[in-house]
């Protein structure tokens, strides 16, 4: 197959189809509008469902049901939308059927605007549902990377069971990008021993996410919890940029990534020996890498679309033996390289920040920039 | 090997369209390319811009601050962009809608009546195409032949017949530029 110019969140669509998608339930939000207006023309062309639903809480529980059949199923939203379908996700989880949710980020929180922006980092990671669930988080940060997750999603959500979140900024779903499409994959009956797809010449099966009973719930929380520790020992991704000699490193996920690679270009031809790492899989997340770093490496930065949620992470898995400073823009900005390059002559000329919190000494710098005049 | 190309003007102007045809044009020629577009609500009727970058590898940043290629199709682009662009850079300006000569001497400035050179093509719609001409002229990193195939290769049969003209449209704007180049030279 040869490449195509695609549309981040066109391609998203299409790759989705191509992996074999029956159902796609959804409701329209900028900047992710283009998955459900491609889908809507795209998917009854195949004879496969399309709902424009009347709400994201009515497109998520019709994912959960239509998840409970055993089919590839997802919906797609952006943040707003996303809070919307927390309730419907706790209930996926707490029922262990696989379901494929893509959030195109926009800036936050509340309303906000439209603009790219990485702040449900928390909300996809650590938080969002209630109740203790596992989930798998990939951040694409390209449109053949996009592709190729979407792809991925689907595996994993069945593999093991689990929600599968593809979370991606504003500007990945807007931007064109040279890619290629995977082959057109048949829709197959998996065959799931858990599906309730009509009990014809077999027990009934039943579906829930009740356990009425205490000791019974909790029987179930520690199933989802041993299955992500299979998750997270095989489904770790991320990619290595100018690591081998690095004295120090950026860390940043999707856009602020990509955006953090060409201060890192500039800088190499400085001469100054910085690596970048990019997570691809948030959750589960790389934390032995950044372990394995900071036994060699002299800090970190991590940069953001938001006030240092990512940040946590990479502290946790430093565990306080270096230096870790933060730079993000945040509420829909998204930040040119040469921010990023600044951060890096100040840190290569030595200047690390003394707040036990360089979130704090990240906020004074940034106070001639941002104002509230 | 990275280029960056900023496309400004008014909602309707063909700024998304001149972009993605720079961006087919690269990605024909084997390159690395990012198309971007600023996609917020003052898209309806107010001022576009895109940004298309072009490289020789995995391209970060799909934003840039200061490119060194930018074509300008209106008075605010003019104003705005005039200022951001890299010493040594080029920036087209579309002459039909600007008032102004060029502030800085230290950029190649183009001034290419984009809209009354459409408008002789055949249709007022074919500006983007004068302008992309135009910019060719003086972006050594593509070629004019490399952007018509491509033109060619990406428009649906529908709209093929529609060729002969935007050709026409990209032919003028290169000739006009070139001479202003070989010409005054720097204005």
């Amino acid at each position: 197959m040869s490449k195509e110019l695609w549309k981040g969140n066109e391609a998203i669509a299409e790759a989705a189809v191509r992996a074999g998608l029956q159902a796609y339930f959804g409701y329209p939000i900028t900047p992710q509008t283009e998955i459900l207006e491609y889908l809507s023309r795209r998917m009854p062309e195949l004879g496969r469902a399309f709902v424009q639903a009347e709400s994201e809480l009515g497109a998520i529980n019709m994912v959960y049901g239509a998840a409970c059949t055993g089919s590839r199923v997802m919906s797609s939203s952006s943040s707003p939308g996303v809070s919307l379908m927390m309730e419907g996700l706790s209930y996926i989880a707490g029922t262990e059927v696989p379901a494929v949710l893509v959030n195109v980020m926009r800036g936050g929180p509340g309303l906000g605007n439209i603009a790219p922006a990485q702040s449900d980092y928390n909300q996809a990671v650590h938080g969002g549902g209630h109740g203790d669930y596992p989930r798998i988080v990939l951040a694409p940060a390209s449109v053949q990377e996009a592709i190729d997750l979407m792809g991925l999603s689907f595996d994993l959500a069945e593999k093991y069971r689990m929600i599968c979140m593809v979370i991606l900024d504003g500007s990945v779903g807007q931007m064109m990008e040279p890619a290629e499409m995977p082959e057109m994959k048949p829709i197959v009956d998996r065959k799931f021993e858990w599906a309730t797809n009509g009990a014809i010449d077999r027990e009934r099966r039943i579906l829930s996410s009740i356990y009425i009973n205490p000791p019974a719930e909790e029987v179930a929380n520690f199933r989802l919890g041993k299955r992500w520790q299979e998750v997270q020992a095989n489904e770790v991704r991320y990619k290595e940029y100018f690591l081998d000699d690095a004295e120090f490193v950026i860390v940043g996920f999707g856009t602020a990534g990509r955006v953090a690679l060409s201060a890192v270009r500039t800088a190499r031809s400085e001469g100054i020996k910085v690596g970048l790492l990019r997570p691809i899989t948030v959750s589960p997340y790389p934390y032995e890498v950044i372990d394995q770093l900071a036994g060699r490496v002299s800090g970190f930065l991590v940069t953001e679309m938001n006030m240092g949620q990512m940040y946590d992470d990479v502290r946790l898995a430093v565990r306080g033996r270096v230096p870790v400073e933060f730079y993000g823009r945040t509420g829909g900005v998204v930040p040119f390289p040469d921010e990023i390059l600044g951060e890096i002559h100040r840190i290569a000329a030595g200047h690390w920040s003394r707040e036990a919190d360089p979130r704090v000494s990240w906020q004074t710098r940034m106070a001639d920039v941002i104002s509230e005049k | 090997m990275q280029k960056e190309i900023l496309i400004a003007g008014f909602g309707g102007q063909g700024v998304l369209f001149a972009g993605q045809v720079l961006a087919y044009a690269a990605m024909d020629t084997g390159k690395i390319v990012t198309w971007i577009p600023s996609y917020g609500p003052e898209m309806r009727g107010g001022t576009a811009n895109c940004t298309v970058v072009i490289a020789d590898e995995e391209i970060g940043s799909p934003l840039v601050k200061n490119p060194p290629a930018v074509i300008a199709l209106n008075l605010p682009s003019f104003d705005k962009y005039e200022d951001m662009i890299q010493p040594g850079g080029v920036l087209v300006v579309n002459q039909s809608m600007v008032d102004r000569t060029a502030k800085r001497t230290d950029i190649s400035t183009l001034f290419v009546p984009g809209n009354e050179i459409a408008e002789e093509t055949g249709d007022r719609r074919l500006l983007n195409m004068v302008m992309v001409g135009a910019l060719l002229a003086a972006f050594p990193e593509m070629n004019l032949d490399d952007v018509k195939a491509a033109l060619k290769a990406h428009l649906p049969q529908r709209h093929q017949k529609l060729l002969p003209n935007n050709f026409a449209a990209m032919d003028k704007g290169y000739a006009h530029a070139k001479a202003q180049l070989e010409g005054v030279g720097v204005r």
